[in-house]
């Protein structure tokens, strides 16, 4: 429909779009690329000259790399498991008749709007401290020794920190699309002989397919960069240095910018890697 | 086998009675079709039969056994909505399969009946599809396939015509009459289209704002409604009523005659009018008449072509048996010499 004028009208007005978004993308991957190949020690000499591939063997090989990787691994993993489990389940009683439903529905999605760095806080000053926190209380209450949660459990109360922010997202994409699904459908399962745990299995959860791939595609992108609520509870300590962490500590605390970009690129791959890997499944989903 | 019975049967939501007490018999093997203007409680009546709404009050008795608290899968009824109401991420096969499957029937057994039914559906060769790959005649069919291998006491249909084409719709139609000759099992029909009514049912169940207006065969219902709603309800094109002096001639309030019902002439005869639209289905032609001084606009149908032209003068004259009478609350009088 649209003629050859209204096109190119199109192009041009959408010009400053396109070309700030390819700014803010392209510079820092250039600039990251750029100092990769450099020795750049800011505080030790500055910029030191081209050294060609030797900034990438060294943070492959440097002790912390594959403990990294594995972290981040465990971590998003955890947290993709715990959202989309309880997300599932929590979709479902929401969509419930209740009463005051719009309240708690409301509630449930406040965790999502509070920043990465506040939540992080609370969750470290208010519940987890060993000696005033209410989970030590708690455990008070029952007479057993309180838990020190970031040092003896510190990935597990990491992974419990951002599933609890992560939780809302996925709930609501999972409660609008039970929301999509035909009761009618339902009914026929139910008139079908399907009782309610096999109506689940057999129409809800499928139904919820490819949400569910698409929950899981959004979070791992977010995740795989979680950096606020390590930095302020355990500070990458007690096992719980992710890729982005160690790169963090590459470059400011090593000041060390050569190599931390290096392991940017990294990243980068990484984070390709499992896009594409799940952009297949989500594909699929999406085919049928 | 499949006689249910229903007894003071009364559904609620919250304040509003959507069906008042309600009595109503269906025998065993009878194709029986609820019609009704749309919200008239059909649907709920239907759905109040599977067990999918529960009753407010009263009592459904389904082959004898009261089945009034039973669950849905219990009662022994297959049903067929409107959306089809396939199960999409499922092959045909599957879907066909799934009430068997609940029911834990061996594979055997389960196979033989998928394909005695898409034999008779003709879906063999569609098996392996989804309903998405699927024209909606084809859906239709997966969904009746779905019913027909739990070989149920009684089908309930709710409108499942309604999402087709017209030409589809009247294949369709003969296909489920075909079906139910073969199968001659109960079949409870919903629909707000008095043509499937007529053309499908053994009984036909008139329903208006949750009352049963009138229960009885199409014909029952043509020659003598018990009342202008189902006289007007009933028959296409619609019945038409005269109130007034001409009505007083008859000693009613209210005379009705079908427009099938009236001779027409262009020269002579009881009633004057003016033509307004005329509607020529090659077969018969339906004319509006206009300017009769005896109601908005009359229908007349004639046989064939006619040589009536818009403006035209012409006269009508009603066929004397077939005036139907209604007294002042809308209800049919006893013709004269003959009990109604
Ligand atoms: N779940 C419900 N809650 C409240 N009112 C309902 C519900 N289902 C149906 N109704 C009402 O009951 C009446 C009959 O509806 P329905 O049986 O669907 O009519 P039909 O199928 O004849 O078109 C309508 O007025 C409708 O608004
Ligand atoms: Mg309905």
């Amino acid at each position: 429909m649209a003629t050859q004028h209204s096109r190119s009208a199109a192009r041009l007005m959408m010009a400053p779009a396109v070309t700030l978004l390819l700014g803010w993308m392209l510079v820092p991957l250039a600039m990251t690329l750029y100092f990769s190949f450099k020795k750049y020690l800011p505080l030790r000499g500055g910029d030191l000259g081209w050294v060609g591939f030797e900034n990438y063997v060294r943070f492959v090989t440097s002790s912390a790399f594959w403990p990294s990787i594995q972290t981040t691994l465990v971590i998003v993993g955890g947290v993709l498991v715990i959202t989309t489990v309880l997300g599932v389940a929590l979709a479902l009683l929401l969509d419930q008749p209740m009463w005051g439903q719009g309240p708690v529905r409301i509630l449930v999605i406040a965790p999502f709007f509070v920043m990465p760095t506040v939540s992080a806080l609370v969750w470290k000053n208010m519940f987890m401290d060993p000696n005033y926190g209410l989970l030590a209380d708690l455990w008070r209450a029952f007479g057993a020794e309180p838990v020190q949660w970031l040092s003896q459990a510190s990935v597990p109360s990491i992974i419990m920190i951002v599933a609890w922010q992560w939780l809302p997202f996925a709930t609501l994409i999972l409660l609008t699309a039970i929301q999509s699904l035909d009761s009618e459908q339902l009914e026929a399962a139910e008139m079908d002989g399907a009782p309610s745990p096999k109506r689940f299995w057999y129409i809800i959860l499928p139904h919820l397919g490819r949400a569910i791939s698409v929950v899981i595609l959004i979070q791992t992108i977010f995740l795989l960069g979680i950096f606020a609520e390590i930095f302020v509870t355990t500070g990458g300590a007690f096992g719980t240095k992710t890729l982005t962490y160690l790169i963090y500590q590459r470059v400011l605390e090593s000041q060390n910018v050569g190599l931390g970009s290096a392991g940017g690129v990294y990243a980068i791959i990484l984070a390709n890697i499992l896009a594409i890997f799940l952009m297949r499944i989500v594909g699929k989903n999406l085919d049928n | 086998m499949g006689r249910i019975v229903l007894e003071k049967v009364v559904k609620r939501f919250g304040q509003a009675e959507v069906i008042p007490p309600l009595d109503l018999t269906i025998e065993d093997g009878e194709f029986t079709v609820f019609v009704g203007p749309s919200g008239c409680g059909k649907s709920t009546l239907l759905r109040l039969i599977a067990g999918l709404e529960d009753v407010s009050s009263g009592r459904i008795v389904i082959d004898g056994t009261d089945a009034t608290e039973l669950a849905p899968a219990k009662r022994g009824l297959a049903m067929v909505f409107q959306s089809y109401a396939l199960y999409p991420h499922m092959t045909v096969r599957r879907n066909i399969a799934f009430p068997m499957k609940m029911a834990g029937m061996d594979q055997a057994e389960q196979d033989r009946r998928i394909a005695k039914a898409a034999e008779a559906l003709n879906l063999t060769d569609y098996l392996d599809r989804k309903p998405g790959q699927l024209s909606g005649g084809q859906r239709q069919r997966v969904a009746i396939g779905r019913a027909i291998v739990r070989e149920p006491q009684a089908f309930l249909f709710d409108e499942p015509l309604s999402n087709l084409d017209a030409a589809l719709r009247v294949g369709m139609r003969l296909e489920i009459s075909e079906l139910h000759k073969r199968l001659n099992t109960t079949m409870i029909y919903v629909t707000h289209d008095q043509v499937e009514a007529m053309t499908m049912a053994d009984k036909i169940v008139v329903l208006r704002a949750g009352h049963i207006e009138q229960v009885g065969s199409p014909l029952d219902l043509y020659r003598t409604p018990r009342n202008l709603f189902v006289a007007g309800f009933i028959g296409s094109p619609r019945m038409n009523f005269i109130d007034g002096a001409e009505a007083a001639k008859h000693g009613a309030h209210t005379i009705g005659i079908r427009p099938e019902h009236m001779e027409v002439s262009s020269t002579s005869g009881l009633w004057k009018g003016r033509v307004g639209v005329a509607e020529h289905l090659g077969s018969d032609t339906f004319i509006h008449v206009h300017d009769t001084g005896l109601a908005e606009t009359m229908t007349i149908r004639v046989d064939g072509e006619v040589d009536l032209h818009h403006g035209d003068t012409v006269y009508m004259t009603p066929r004397e048996e077939m005036l139907h009478r209604f007294d002042a609350q809308g209800l049919r009088m006893a013709e004269v010499g003959v009990p109604a």
